[in-house]
């Protein structure tokens, strides 16, 4: 039978105001719930017909769940709704953290910057396309993953830390938001969680199905950035193969706090190379201390790519990352290899 | 709502892809349901164990005060099984019903232990233990059909006491041993499916259809396996099985309990005058 695409199915759409009222309203609706924020993930699988919840929850009417705010004593709080074309303009985003304003402004397209938000840009589904395809994949639920064949198309699929499944996570933001310490606020039927940003993103060794640890009745409110790395030493670099709109194939994003020439603190997060966004903690301890020059981004790139394992089509992710990895200590400059 | 969850391949085939996921929930109360059940059953209606006198004369004071029952080799074999059976079990269903984990890797080495220890328990068992002892015989239908009828108030004689493993025991073992057969071949081409140390990854080993349903068989014998590990550690810690239990840890069982349960024609002890643990020939 032809799907037809574009064509959404019904569903019944709630449009909550508050975000007490999002989230009672997606905790009784459970599986059957879809949240919508800016819809650029979620009309997707409307249209195409793969996911047919009963109702859709749309944010677009909290409130609270927009803007951004100085918090006291330092940092920024930035609601999930906030749309990324926000985010990049905001003055104090831009002068204190300006690593999340340059990933949002890499993000896809302006229009669709306009319209997405912070909150969606780090929920989204993986863009594996035998997934989307409504394939009965390990991540829909099933018994293989259709990418992971002699003859799968995995040109942008994971190089790290695959389990059974190999898609990536596809998010900007993320990773420069996880390099910037941020914490992730949600709402539950018990309350307030808070968590590490790089917490909230979970990979398919510990749940295969999911992309992150919001469950059935959860909600992503906000996102806290400290003071911590404000106005620290950013670098943040996107590869793809359309430079006006298109997902990472791998991205990379440093915060880096020097003493004179020397590295006294680091994060580095790198992105498409696993389903979820990961912070290279073993390059942070190496490079922590010794001189930002083109000798210490070069043994980081290479450690960094230890361990990777790259499929049919995606053997070029190794060089690219260790590259990035490179590059995001030592600047573009200075990152020209021996 | 089925037991076994569909999908649409992409060549448009309607397969299986493994069981509804409810089975386990359905194994877990099956095996509360039948220890409830024996609780009660043992607690208000079952009498008093009756058995046939010994068929032959025995001299009582030749066996040793603890009588030989499991080898060593024998119960390590039993403990390394169960110690990846349980991991089997909490490894695939505890991410299932719930619990977040990283599970795969230990799954998967759980089941090459499993497989291993079967291999070597089907040589021992064959080639070194009374392969006989754990299969029924006519004796055990016959004493079973007695049972019944003497549980039921009609005339039948008196049952003989057990050989080495009394009916029930035999019975568990038969089940377990073709479940667990149908769990080990299943998992060994599943294997396939992951990386593993031990062959390429190789998905296109079988249609979907041939996956779909050994992932349904490896799920309906692995929750089968719920229920019986329910029942086996109930059975355990029984007081009346105490003794066979402690068996399976010390090696030996009292003189007492042998001659109260076991019938030395069908289960006889070699060597009673130099009694070793361990060296029974009914291991």
């Amino acid at each position: 039978m032809a799907v037809i695409r574009d064509v959404m199915p019904a569903f019944q759409l709630l449009q909550p105001t508050s975000i007490a009222d999002a989230q009672s309203l997606l905790a009784q609706q459970g599986t059957d719930g879809m949240v919508l924020a800016g819809g650029m993930d979620a009309f997707d699988w409307l249209k195409d017909r793969i996911r047919k919840p009963k109702t859709v929850i749309d944010l677009s009417g909290v409130e609270e769940m927009r803007g951004i705010r100085a918090v006291a004593g330092g940092g920024l709080e930035i609601g999930a709704m906030t749309t990324l074309t926000e985010v990049v303009n905001d003055p104090l985003v831009r002068q204190q953290y300006s690593l999340l304003a340059q990933a949002a402004s890499l993000v896809a397209s302006p229009q669709i910057r306009n319209q997405g938000t912070l909150g969606g840009n780090v929920s989204q589904d993986t863009r594996c396309w035998y997934y989307r395809a409504g394939w009965p994949c390990y991540r829909a639920g099933g018994n293989i993953c259709y990418a992971d064949t002699p003859v799968g198309r995995n040109r942008e699929h994971a190089i790290l830390h695959a389990e059974r499944c190999v898609a990536v996570n596809p998010s900007d933001t993320a990773p420069a938001l996880i390099a910037l310490d941020a914490d992730f606020v949600i709402r539950t039927g018990k309350g307030e969680r808070v968590i590490p940003a790089e917490d909230y993103f979970v990979g398919p060794d510990i749940d295969i199905t999911r992309m992150n640890i919001l469950k059935p009745g959860d909600l992503l409110t906000s996102i806290r950035i400290p003071a911590t790395w404000a106005g620290a030493q950013f670098f943040f670099e996107k590869v793809r193969d359309r430079n006006v709109w298109d997902f990472p194939l791998l991205n990379v994003a440093s915060a880096i706090k020097l003493s004179g020439n020397t590295i006294q603190d680091i994060r580095i997060v790198v992105n498409a190379a696993a389903a979820r966004p990961l912070r290279l903690k073993s390059i942070e301890s190496a490079v922590r201390g010794r001189t930002r020059e083109a000798s210490t981004g070069e043994m980081a790139g290479k450690l960094a790519v230890e361990g990777a394992v790259p499929l049919q089509f995606n053997a070029y992710k190794i060089p690219l990352m260790r590259n990035l990895v490179k590059r995001s200590i030592t600047g573009v400059e200075e990152a020209s290899w021996a | 709502m089925g037991i076994v969850q569909w999908a649409t391949s992409p060549l448009g085939q309607h397969v299986p892809i493994h069981i509804a996921w409810f089975l386990i929930w359905v194994a877990l109360i099956a095996g509360m349901a039948f220890l409830i059940v024996h609780v009660i059953y043992m607690r208000f209606f079952a009498k008093e164990k009756e058995f046939a006198p010994d068929s032959e004369m025995f001299d009582r004071a030749q066996l040793p005060a603890r009588v030989p029952r499991h080898s060593l080799t024998a119960r390590l074999f039993h403990w390394v099984m169960a110690v990846a059976m349980l991991t089997l079990l909490f490894t695939a269903f505890l991410p299932k019903v719930g619990v977040p984990m990283d599970w795969v890797e230990y799954h998967w080495i759980a089941g090459v232990v499993l497989t291993i220890s079967i291999l070597f328990h089907i040589v021992h068992a064959s080639f070194f233990l009374d392969f006989w002892s754990i299969w029924p015989d006519r004796t055990d239908i016959q004493d079973a059909w007695n049972r019944v009828q003497r549980f039921f108030g009609k005339p039948a004689p008196a049952p003989r006491k057990f050989a080495k493993y009394p009916l029930e025991n035999k019975l568990y073992h038969g089940t377990v041993m073709f479940t667990g057969l149908a769990v080990i071949v299943t998992g060994i081409f599943m294997m396939f499916r992951v990386r593993t140390i031990f062959f390429p990854r190789n998905p296109y080993l079988f249609g979907d259809m041939t996956w779909g349903l050994m992932y349904v068989l490896h799920g309906l014998a692995g929750a089968g396996f719920i229920t019986l590990t329910i029942v086996h550690v109930y059975f355990a810690i029984r007081p009346e099985k105490l003794p066979i239990t402690a068996g399976m840890l010390v090696g030996t069982m009292s003189r007492e309990f042998y001659l109260k349960e076991h019938d030395p024609s069908r289960w006889a002890i070699k060597n009673v005058n130099q009694p070793q643990p361990g060296t029974s020939d009914g291991d």
